[in-house]
C-alpha cells in the first residue's frame, strides 16, 4: 500500500496529535538534561504545520512534507525545527512530482533526510540525540523495503528498531546540544529528541492505516 | 562593503547588539539583526533569516553572519541552503555573540574581504575585558 496525498496528510495530523499529547512528556524529559522546551516547541511546530497542510491544496505527497518542512524551519524555535525541518525538506524532495509514494520511495527519501540531518547537526551515533533513533530505524526500513515489504510492514520494522536506539541512548553521555553541558551528568536520562524520532514514525503508521 | 547578520533567540538581545555593532562603525556598515520565532517567542526561525540574508545581499557584496549558540547555529546553516548560490557570500562565524558583532562591524567599515571580516571576527573569542 502507498501513501498519496490525503494520506500524507492524514500521517501528519496523527503526527501532530502526538506530539501534542507527549508534550508534557518529552517536556519532562528534556528538563532533566536540556532547557525543558522540546515538548513546547515541537507541539507549537506542529500546531501550526497541522494548519497550514489543513488549509493547503496539494497535488504531490512532496507538497504536504515541504510544508510541513518549512513550517517546522520557522516556528520551532529550537534545533529540532531545522533538524526535523531538514529531514521532511530532503524527503519532499525526493519524492520529486510523485502523487504516491510506496516503500521504496519513503526509504530511499529516509535516507537523504537522515543525510541532511546528519550534516547539518554533525551528531554522530551515541552522541545521545535523535540520530540514535533514526539511523537504526533507517537500517531496518532499508533491509524490510528491499525484501519488498509494503510501507506499514516497512515503517513498522523502522518503529521498533527505533524504539531500541532511544532506549539505549539512556546510559550514554550526551555531546551535542544543551544536554551536553551536563557531561557525566546528562547519563541516566532518555534524550527527548530520540523519543520525538519514536514517536513521530509510529504516528505516522497509524496514519497510514486509517 | 560586507555586511552583518546577528541571530539570537531573543529580538531583543539582536536588535541591541547589531545596534551596538553598528554604532561602532559610526553606521555605515549594514547591520541587521533577527531573533525569535515566527510568533515572537524565544528562539530561531529558518524563513526569517533566509529573508534577512536576502535583504543584507541586496545592500552588502557578502554576509558575516554571528549566532549566538545552539539552535542559532543550526538555523543559519538551513537557512543558507535556501540561498543557492548566494550561500557562497555568507559565513557563519564561530565567536561570542556581541563581541563578534562589534569587530566584525570594524572591519568591514575598512571595507575588508567576507575571509578577513569573519576571521577578524572570529578572533572576538581572544579579547580579554579585565586583564592588563
Amino acid at each position: 500500500m502507498p501513501m498519496n496525498v490525503e494520506q500524507a496528510r492524514k500521517v501528519f495530523e496523527r503526527v501532530t496529535e502526538a506530539i501534542i499529547s507527549h508534550k508534557e512528556y518529552l517536556t519532562e524529559l528534556d528538563s532533566a538534561i536540556g532547557d525543558a522546551d522540546h515538548g513546547i516547541n515541537m507541539s507549537r511546530g506542529f500546531t501550526k504545520a497541522q494548519e497550514k497542510i489543513k488549509a493547503g491544496a496539494y497535488t504531490e505527497v512532496g507538497g504536504v512534507f515541504k510544508d510541513v518542512a518549512m513550517t517546522l524551519m520557522g516556528s520551532v524555535g529550537g534545533a529540532s525545527g531545522p533538524l526535523y525541518g531538514t529531514l521532511f525538506m530532503r524527503m519532499s524532495m525526493k519524492f520529486g512530482t510523485k502523487q504516491e509514494v510506496d516503500s521504496a520511495d519513503f526509504v530511499e527519501a529516509f535516507e537523504e533526510g537522515l543525510k541532511g540531518i546528519l550534516a547539518l547537526g554533525k551528531a554522530q551515533l551515541e552522541d545521545k540525540t535523535m540520530v540514535d533513533a533514526l539511523t537504526p530505524a533507517l537500517e531496518a526500513m532499508k533491509a524490510a523495503a528491499s525484501n519488498g515489504e509494503d510501507l506499514p510492514a516497512v515503517l513498522e520494522k523502522g518503529i521498533a528498531s527505533a524504539e531500541e536506539g532511544m532506549k539505549r541512548t539512556i546510559p550514554l553521555v550526551a555531546k551535542k546540544g544543551r544536554a551536553s553541558y551536563l557531561g557525566e551528568r546528562s547519563a541516566g536520562h532518555q534524550d527527548p529528541g530520540a523519543t520525538s524520532t519514536f514517536l513521530i514514525l509510529s504516528a505516522m503508521l497509524e496514519g497510514l492505516r486509517e | 562593503m560586507i555586511g552583518i547578520l546577528v541571530v539570537s533567540h531573543s529580538a531583543k538581545a539582536a536588535e541591541g547588539i547589531a545596534e551596538i555593532a553598528s554604532q561602532m562603525s559610526g553606521g555605515i556598515v549594514p547591520v541587521c539583526a533577527v531573533g525569535g520565532t515566527e510568533e515572537g517567542g524565544l528562539g530561531t526561525s529558518v524563513p526569517g533569516i533566509v529573508e534577512a540574508l536576502g535583504g543584507l545581499l541586496e545592500k552588502a557584496e557578502g554576509v558575516v553572519l554571528v549566532p549566538d549558540l545552539g539552535s542559532a547555529v543550526l538555523s543559519a546553516r538551513s537557512a543558507l541552503e535556501f540561498l543557492g548560490d548566494d550561500a557562497k557570500k555568507v559565513l557563519i562565524v564561530d565567536a561570542p555573540v556581541l563581541e563578534g558583532a562589534m569587530m566584525a562591524s570594524v572591519e568591514a567599515s575598512i571595507g575588508s574581504s567576507l575571509e578577513r571580516v569573519a576571521q577578524v571576527a572570529g578572533e572576538a573569542r581572544l579579547l580579554s575585558k579585565l586583564s592588563r
